[in-house]
């Protein structure tokens, strides 16, 4: 087993070095692939992490309470609102807290904010709901309580942001089905260049007795090894171009999305893994599908 | 040892062989002769199941070809040594590769293969050549190589596609001894060929094949065909 495993090994590498034009060119292709796949990657999860952050920071509906409206009746009004409905939470926000949030949503423009004589905010009540679509009757509800001086509630606003959204990712998916069919062609050309190169040998494998996966192997190892050493290539290829652009546009995405872009270790640990299991079902099915060809016909030579 | 029973191949229109019905015992020499495109070739390809009959079984050691798994039919062809008239061997292979490859497919060990190439590179008188590309040798010095690479792994069964059709008639004698070399050691001896002076000589059992139907099954060296 052993034996067989490393003699189809060195004939993996034998095969791949000999015909090392086809198999760099292979290499290149899945790599250009892979790269884009990665980038789809990055940018599919990059909107689903900013749908959630803005599902979080919008999917929420805002009571603002009137000046008189005191704490005992906004402690009232919670607790009939938490019997409603689709509501998950509601809690009590002064309007100092609201003024410390609002001043972290600036960032570094914070100061503009310290030039306010007062605090122009009014005491709310920020309900989080359960499910957005009972959020039209929360809202109505709550803006028709005693004390209420106004309800915002983005609901149109994020329903549009999680469809776009929704849109990204299915164009992302059809992309990268895309990409990885394209990759398996490609695996199973060089693979089909190499049966063709090695007619010869192959036949006469089949003439002394050698059994199809003595004959499989190799190729089916050669194609696992192009896979791996595209996987290897793209992966540190994209890590850098996610990590210069989170260096680059970080800022600016945070400002424009209130969200920073996903922490480029998380990605990079993640798609080390799923590359490299790409890598490597690219690998093996591109060889079978060109090996099937070949070798599926019972006792029949090629 | 083999067996073949109501045995029909057909290719397109043409009946490659028709109805055929033969044993052959362990340990026979065994010409197959006839006209060209009669089925001589159809008859051995279908020992080692390089082909499947579209009719009939064939057997070999008792087991029926139609029934065996590729696996099997690896196995199979692991007992049956095949030389063909125009060698087959790997030209990027010197001849020691060449036979060492037959023992590779088998799964030998290197210790082993770097013992027995050169013992049986010598028995086929072609050790000084271990080194050299099928290219650099004469015809009869490949088909030296090619059987040894059939022979290398003792197969029980030995089958000769004209081996001598491409070789000089000296040469063609010298590889005549070698084949009754290889049958005194209990292996069985199947061939094709055209050589009538050959299976004469031979003095050996005789298949004749015309138009796909066996015609004749003698023994003595008698060709049956005025060509």
């Amino acid at each position: 087993m052993i034996r067989g495993v490393l003699y189809s090994l060195k004939q993996a590498f034998r095969h791949g070095f000999k015909n090392k034009g086809m198999s760099l060119a292979s290499i290149f292709a899945i790599t250009a692939m892979m790269l884009i796949l990665a980038l789809f990657f990055f940018l599919t999860v990059n909107v689903s992490f900013l749908t959630e952050n803005i599902k979080d920071q919008f999917g929420t509906i805002e009571v603002f309470l009137k000046d008189e409206t005191t704490k005992e009746q906004a402690a009232n009004m919670i607790t009939s609102i938490k019997e409603m409905q689709g509501v998950e939470n509601a809690e009590y926000i002064t309007k100092e807290q609201a003024m410390e949030e609002f001043k972290t949503r600036w960032g570094s423009n914070a100061y503009l904010l310290d030039g306010l004589a007062d605090n122009p905010l009014p005491n709310s009540i920020r309900i989080t709901l359960s499910e957005l679509e009972s959020g039209d009757f929360i809202a109505t509800t709550a803006a028709s309580l005693p004390g209420v001086e106004d309800v915002r509630f983005y609901r149109e606003e994020v329903g549009k942001v999680i469809k776009v959204s929704n849109t990204i990712q299915k164009g992302a998916l059809i992309v990268i089905i895309f990409l990885v069919v394209v990759s398996l062609v490609v695996v199973s050309n060089t693979i089909k260049l190499t049966v063709m190169a090695r007619q010869d040998e192959i036949q006469n494998m089949r003439y002394v007795g050698a059994t199809n996966w003595f004959i499989r192997g190799p190729m089916f190892l050669e194609g696992i090894i192009i896979g791996c050493i595209s996987a290897a290539i793209s992966i540190v290829l994209s890590s850098v171009i996610y990590t210069r652009l989170c260096e680059t546009l970080g800022e600016q995405a945070f400002q424009l999305f209130s969200a920073s872009l996903v922490d480029p270790q998380f990605l990079i640990k993640n798609i080390i893994w799923i590359f490299f299991a790409l890598g490597i079902g690219i690998g093996a099915c591109g060889s079978i599908v060109s090996m099937r060809r070949y070798l599926n016909r019972k006792g029949e030579t090629v | 040892m083999i067996d073949f029973k109501n045995v029909t191949k057909v290719y397109a229109d043409t009946v490659a062989l028709k109805n055929a019905t033969l044993h052959i015992d362990q340990g026979d020499f065994v010409f197959v002769v006839g006209p060209t495109g009669s089925g001589k070739s159809t008859f051995i390809k279908l020992i080692s199941k390089l082909i499947e009959p579209d009719e009939g079984e064939v057997y070999v050691e008792g087991k029926p070809l139609s029934k065996m798994s590729n696996r099997d039919v690896a196995f199979l062809r692991r007992d049956i040594g095949m030389v063909f008239q125009d060698f087959k061997l790997l030209d990027n292979k010197t001849v020691f590769d060449n036979v060492a490859f037959a023992m590779e497919v088998v799964r030998c060990s290197r210790r082993t293969i770097d013992r027995q190439v050169p013992q049986m590179l010598s028995v086929m008188g072609i050790e000084d050549k271990a080194n050299n590309y099928p290219s650099e040798l004469s015809a009869g010095e490949q088909q030296r190589v090619a059987i040894a690479r059939a022979i290398i792994n003792n197969p029980r069964i030995f089958i000769a596609d004209e081996p001598t059709g491409n070789l000089d008639s000296d040469t063609a004698w010298e590889i005549m001894q070698l084949l009754e070399l290889i049958n005194k050691r209990g292996t069985t001896v199947v061939m094709v060929t055209h050589a009538k002076d050959i299976v004469k000589r031979m003095q050996k059992r005789v298949i004749s094949i015309d138009e796909g139907t066996i015609i004749r099954d003698s023994r003595g060296g008698d060709y049956g065909f005025d060509d």
